[in-house]
């Protein structure tokens, strides 16, 4: 039994990816990562209309454990961050695939998706 | 009939709760000097709110407190990484003495021989201990002393017109420190892996040893409490790319006596004389953090460096700044009261004395070490130098965190260890002993790590409310991060 959805797609640094109706990606972090971090204290996103390329450092995110570097999944425009979780970290505890996501980005190469993890993937990779 | 502690309620109350108008506890007399016009009558506050208490209110209210501290002199305390060794009060006595306690930073430096030869002597022993040609006492702790490190390779580089050696080579289980220092230093951090054996991995350093390379920042034994079995060869990889060697010393206390840094090959480390040479520290200070070099950064020392300078007749000492140094740390001369106690010690302990230091440093954790595993999963298994990392993986499957077990340990009169660092290790518990621990208070602590195992079995809500008997329970961290409350208001 999974606590990660098979609709996302995974990234081994522990960032899931959505690809909404609108073929833009929403982007957060994973249930294994935030029960790994504990209680979720402060978190650092990238400005509205910066462009990211994959795997580039996006925004940190810091709990009562330690400070960690946020990567982004897949390249693109940030359309939206979510001020909900900026302004309540514990989002990311409560809700992690949902209330706790972090930012929308409009992707330039919407095909890097299909080179992410799959929740399988994803788990077995946490499992080992 | 009915009683009740009254010192039990008062444990928990302030001054302000103890205020009565017009109490005080000494009553000055009338000012015979006249009054003057104050330059700018602004400054004055006509409504500066202070308690108004009796001396023994006040008495009783710190010594309350100070009776709730928790400090090496109570209890054991073994806080992985940060060496809470005891004190010799002999340091205090030292440093207490009028000629040390007494004098100012700007006096002539003939009317400060004294403190001035302390201050060679330190910084010469220090270099023995290290085994490094020339040193500074400047730096004002660990991560100060990182900073004057990572300036100097930044200037050493600059000066052999190699400006774009711009990369600083840090290991995945460093201190935080480390990777900020560096880029405090104008350097872009890489992170290397450790391999299987909790170590740097040498192939990692050898694919990053290019003519970007600045150097590297490596804490020997590691934060794992591992040495490097690989550390001479790392540091010619490195030297071999035209990088620099920095030792953090922030483990030396496994090594005093034992190794130097500069026959592994390193060309900077800094000392914690804090953690190391025994002085009291925690809750964030005082510290001090001094660096030793090999030849190439001796010209860039921190200023300043104290000179020893022959007469005909005797010994002087003075200040002096390196030719090409990289400037002053801080005002004055560093922690200098810290340097008195770090010299004590030094000398109290004598060359013999250090070298038992370290050895039962490494004893003391590895007898923890293998009481323990059997219940506590080692992180790595193998020998360790002063200290061990457990991971509490086992517990954590059964619903009880580090976290959980830290909280409890309190209820049992022992300061929690480091938790989660290394980051590693999961559920990491880090535990370093130190040598001055007898074995019965290492066996009652191996007592006490035991019965914490069985409570994770039988009855783990004790874990998850610790701590228990203390004034204050479980706090809130998350909350006191994020909506931190730093200042006490006047009701």
């Amino acid at each position: 039994m999974t606590e990660h959805p098979s609709e996302l797609r995974y990234t081994i640094e522990h960032e899931w990816v959505r690809v909404e109706g609108d073929g833009n990606a929403t982007i957060g972090v994973t249930f294994f990562a935030q029960d790994q971090l504990g209680d979720v204290v402060y978190i650092v996103l990238p400005a509205v209309g910066s462009t990211l390329q994959a795997g580039a450092r996006m925004g940190e995110i810091e709990s009562v454990k330690s400070v960690s570097d946020l990567f982004v999944p897949v390249s693109g425009e940030v359309l939206e961050t979510n001020q909900d979780v900026l302004d309540h970290p514990e989002r990311v505890n409560e809700d992690p695939h949902g209330a706790g996501w972090m930012l929308r980005v409009r992707m330039s190469d919407p095909s890097e998706v299909d080179r992410l993890l799959t929740n399988e993937q994803y788990d077995s990779a946490i499992a080992s | 009939m009915t009683t009740h502690d009254i010192s039990a309620q008062r444990a928990h109350q302030t001054l302000w709760d103890l205020s009565a108008p017009g109490r005080s506890g000494i009553r000055l007399p009338e000012s015979d000097v006249p009054k003057q016009p104050m330059p700018d009558a602004s400054l004055l506050r006509e409504d500066l709110r202070l308690p108004e208490v009796s001396e023994l209110d006040v008495v009783r209210h710190y010594t309350r407190l100070a009776q709730k501290n928790f400090s090496v002199d109570t209890n054991f305390y073994p806080l992985g990484s940060c060496t809470m060794k005891y004190n010799p009060k002999i340091n205090d006595m030292v440093a207490s003495q009028p000629g040390f306690s007494g004098i100012h930073p700007l006096q002539p430096e003939e009317t400060v021989q004294g403190a001035l030869e302390l201050m060679y002597r330190l910084q010469r022993d220090l270099q023995a201990i290290t085994g490094m040609p020339a040193g500074s006492l400047a730096p004002l702790a660990g991560a100060h002393g990182e900073l004057a490190g990572v300036l100097m390779i930044k200037a050493y580089h600059e000066a052999n017109g190699e400006p774009d050696r711009k990369v600083m080579l840090i290991p995945d289980s460093a201190h935080g420190t480390n990777p900020a220092s560096a880029s405090m230093g104008g350097f872009e951090v890489v992170t290397l892996p450790s391999d299987s054996n909790g170590s740097l991995d040498l192939a990692a350093v050898e694919a990053a040893a290019n003519d970007r390379l600045a150097g590297l920042m490596i804490t020997i034994p590691n934060t794992l409490g591992l040495f490097n079995p690989n550390i001479a060869r790392i540091c010619e990889i490195v030297h071999g790319a035209g990088g620099l060697v920095y030792g953090d010393g922030a483990n030396m206390n496994a090594l005093l006596g034992r190794a130097r840094p500069y026959d592994l090959g390193f060309d900077v480390v800094h000392l914690n004389l804090h953690k190391t040479t025994s002085t009291p520290h925690g809750g964030g200070g005082p510290g001090a953090g001094p660096v030793c070099v090999g030849e190439r950064l001796a010209p860039y020392l921190p200023s300043p460096v104290v000179e020893m300078v022959e007469d005909a007749e005797r010994a002087r000492y003075r200040f002096a700044t390196p030719a090409n140094s990289i400037g002053t740390m801080s005002a004055g001369h560093g922690n200098f009261g810290v340097l008195v106690r770090s010299y004590t010690y030094l000398r109290a302990l004598g060359a013999d004395g250090l070298r038992q230091a370290s050895g039962d440093a490494v004893l003391n954790a590895n007898y923890l070490r293998r009481k323990l595993e059997h219940v506590y999963r080692v992180a790595v298994d193998r020998t360790c130098m002063h200290e061990v990392v457990f991971t509490g993986r086992p517990q954590r499957e059964k619903g009880v965190k580090a976290l959980d077990i830290s909280k409890r340990m309190i209820d049992y009169g022992v300061h929690p260890p480091t938790m989660y660092f290394p980051l590693i290790v999961e559920e990491a518990l880090m535990v370093e002993p130190t040598e001055t621990e007898s074995k019965e208070t290492l066996d009652a602590f191996i007592e006490v790590m035991i019965a914490i195992a069985r409570e994770v079995e039988e009855s783990p809500e004790l874990l998850h409310e610790a701590p228990h008997v203390t004034p204050v329970g479980r706090l809130d961290e998350a909350r006191a991060a994020r909506q931190p409350d730093l200042r006490w208001q006047a009701p």
